[in-house]
């Protein structure tokens, strides 16, 4: 027997959970992500472990926090709409300093939108969603093996920095089956001195808490989590590069967009097209380093996305304008086509806008 | 062997059923002018027999869905003329039931027609490569939950076992002892081994090779 098992992507994610240590999962069913709360159904009885299918979105997050402040590996996962719920849990977290890991599997929107895949949640994801300032991990998987990888990494980034991890991965990575194999798990554990767990009358009480009436606390609080967020920029970013060397053009996709990307790629190269992809792994932090150095030898940069333009401004960012960056996109649950990245790049490489 | 009249796969989610029943629909249309294929699926919006309708429809095999299948719209429903198959004596129907016992329980209201009918075959469709399936005796308890959720007994067992287009000869031989032990422990006969087409011919010395030709696969890359 070979050691790999045949999964969706949203069965890899609850294994991995599993294996990451997680025994508490808390959630409530949406297409394109059901699979992660029935895998756990079957799953989490049978290893003593909770499953618990929430009320709804906004119980089930509430449940995450009580979990996580007792200092236990705990996940909840949803698909748009229901991130959208868990948004004020999200805030409420983030202001705790409470780590937890979040799925959302994307599927079309704005509003109930539709059950095909997209990655219109971008923003959401890496600049808040919820209220104040704060930030998630923000993990993109492009394969069923990522799914799983990624789920182990996020549980451990929640633990050492004290946040919220987020996979946030599209409807294809949910639905999609590929072989993994998930003998390779390699889990650290994080003293948590400061879990609610009872004193035991040998400490002081610990509170999980995101309400501070002095401001100049508060103030404290935000900078102090500011602070770690800087130290996960140097240390945590992720990303893949991909015949990059000597790139002329730079296109820059993650999950499923940039598996499209590579095809269209491995084409444009073969047309004698000077081509590489710099895919993001963490979208927060974003590779901003890479793509500011790839613009000193690049012409023009491409952002392949699911979505009406959202990475293309930290595109836009990370390399301070010094290059045009065009959009290739699709919405509402269609995939951009290798054929139509490729059109992208002809495009590029003619000196074109468009 | 004899076709039987009704053949019904069930399985794990994310076994093979859809596909199986879809290539074991075509095989009855060489030996059969009556073919229908029911998709049963309650479960999962996606990958559905109905993406195959067009494949179905040249061969003139009645696909019988409901009209929200593949649609987009997540609704569970079946439509009210999957009784007709029952009742008509020159007709072979594959059913397609969804995954596990949460897919089966869609199978039971037609449990008494099934048994009513005197030329039935319910066949599990395993894959050892599939997590909750692994080994035998993980099969064996979805089976009798499978059972127990749609009131039928299993008549045969289908080893699917692949890893995708990975697969290679050598995995699919690595699971015949499993699925001997399964026949075993469950007291039934393996009907198939069904295999990816293009490697069908590699297993010349193993009786009841059904050859798949895959629906749509996933873009790549």
């Amino acid at each position: 027997m070979t050691d790999k098992v045949l999964m969706k992507g949203n069965e890899a994610i609850a294994e991995a959970a599993i294996l990451a240590g997680c025994r508490f999962y808390f959630g409530y069913p949406i297409t394109p992500q059901t699979e992660v709360a029935a895998y756990m159904a079957k799953r989490m009885p049978k290893i003593g472990s909770v499953f618990l299918q929430a009320e709804s979105e906004v119980a089930a997050i509430n449940m995450v926090y009580g979990v996580s402040a007792a200092g236990k590996r705990v996940m909840t996962s949803s698909s748009s709409p229901g991130i959208s719920l868990k948004s004020e849990g999200l805030s409420y977290l983030a202001g705790s300093d409470l780590p937890a890991l979040v799925v959302n599997v994307q599927r079309g929107g704005p509003g109930l939108g539709g059950i095909q895949p997209s990655q219109s949640d971008y923003f959401q994801a890496t600049k808040g969603g919820g209220h104040g300032d704060y930030k998630m991990i923000v993990l993109a998987p492009a394969s069923v093996q990522e799914m799983a990888s990624l789920t182990v990494k996020g549980f451990d980034l929640a633990d050492k920095y004290r946040m919220t991890s987020m996979i946030l991965a599209d409807g294809t990575m949910g639905q999609m089956m590929e072989p993994v194999s998930l003998e390779k798990v390699e889990v650290t554990s994080y003293e948590k001195p400061w879990a609610v767990t009872g004193t035991k009358c040998e400490r002081k009480h610990n509170i999980a808490n995101s309400l501070f009436l002095v401001p100049e606390e508060l103030e404290r609080m935000n900078f102090a989590r500011f602070e770690r967020y800087k130290a996960i920029e140097e240390n945590e970013v992720m990303y893949e590069s991909f015949m990059m060397d000597d790139a002329e053009i730079c296109v820059v996709a993650y999950g499923i967009a940039a598996r499209v990307s590579k095809n269209a790629i491995v084409e444009a190269r073969k047309k004698g097209i000077k081509v590489g992809l710099v895919r993001p792994i963490t979208l927060w932090p974003f590779p901003k380093k890479v793509l500011l150095d790839a613009a000193e030898k690049v012409k023009s940069f491409i952002s392949v996305e699911l979505s009406m333009g959202q990475m293309i401004e930290d595109i836009e960012l990370a390399i301070k304008c010094k290059r045009p960056v065009t959009l290739c996109n699709r919405a509402g649950g269609m995939i951009p086509s290798p054929k139509q990245v490729l059109e992208a790049i002809e495009n590029a490489d003619k000196g074109g806008k468009e | 062997m004899e076709d039987k009249h009704i053949t019904i796969f069930c399985g794990h989610y994310g076994s093979g059923k859809t596909n199986i029943a879809v290539n074991y629909a075509f095989d009855l249309k060489k030996r059969h002018e009556s073919v229908s294929i029911l998709d049963m699926d309650i479960v999962n919006p996606y990958f559905r027999t109905k993406d195959s309708e067009k494949e179905l429809n040249e061969k003139n095999i009645e696909l019988m869905c409901s009209s929200f299948a593949a649609s987009n719209l997540d609704i569970p429903a079946l439509p009210s003329e999957m009784y007709a198959p029952f009742c008509r004596a020159d007709n072979y129907s594959v059913l397609d039931i969804g995954g596990d016992d949460r897919g089966a329980v869609a199978l039971g209201r037609f449990a008494p027609l099934v048994e009513k009918s005197e030329s039935f075959q319910m066949l599990f469709v395993v894959n050892f490569y599939r997590p909750l399936t692994q080994t035998p005796e993980e099969a064996l308890v979805v089976m009798r939950e499978i059972e127990n959720a749609c009131s039928l007994r299993f008549t045969g067992i289908v080893n699917n076992s692949n890893v995708g287009v990975q697969t290679e000869k050598k995995y699919i031989e690595d699971t015949f002892p499993l699925a001997q032990k399964l026949c075993e422990i469950s007291a039934l006969p393996l009907v198939m081994t069904t295999v990816r087409a293009d490697l069908s011919a590699q297993f010349e010395n193993i009786g009841n090779i059904f050859p798949l030709t895959l629906q749509k696969t996933i873009i790549g890359g």
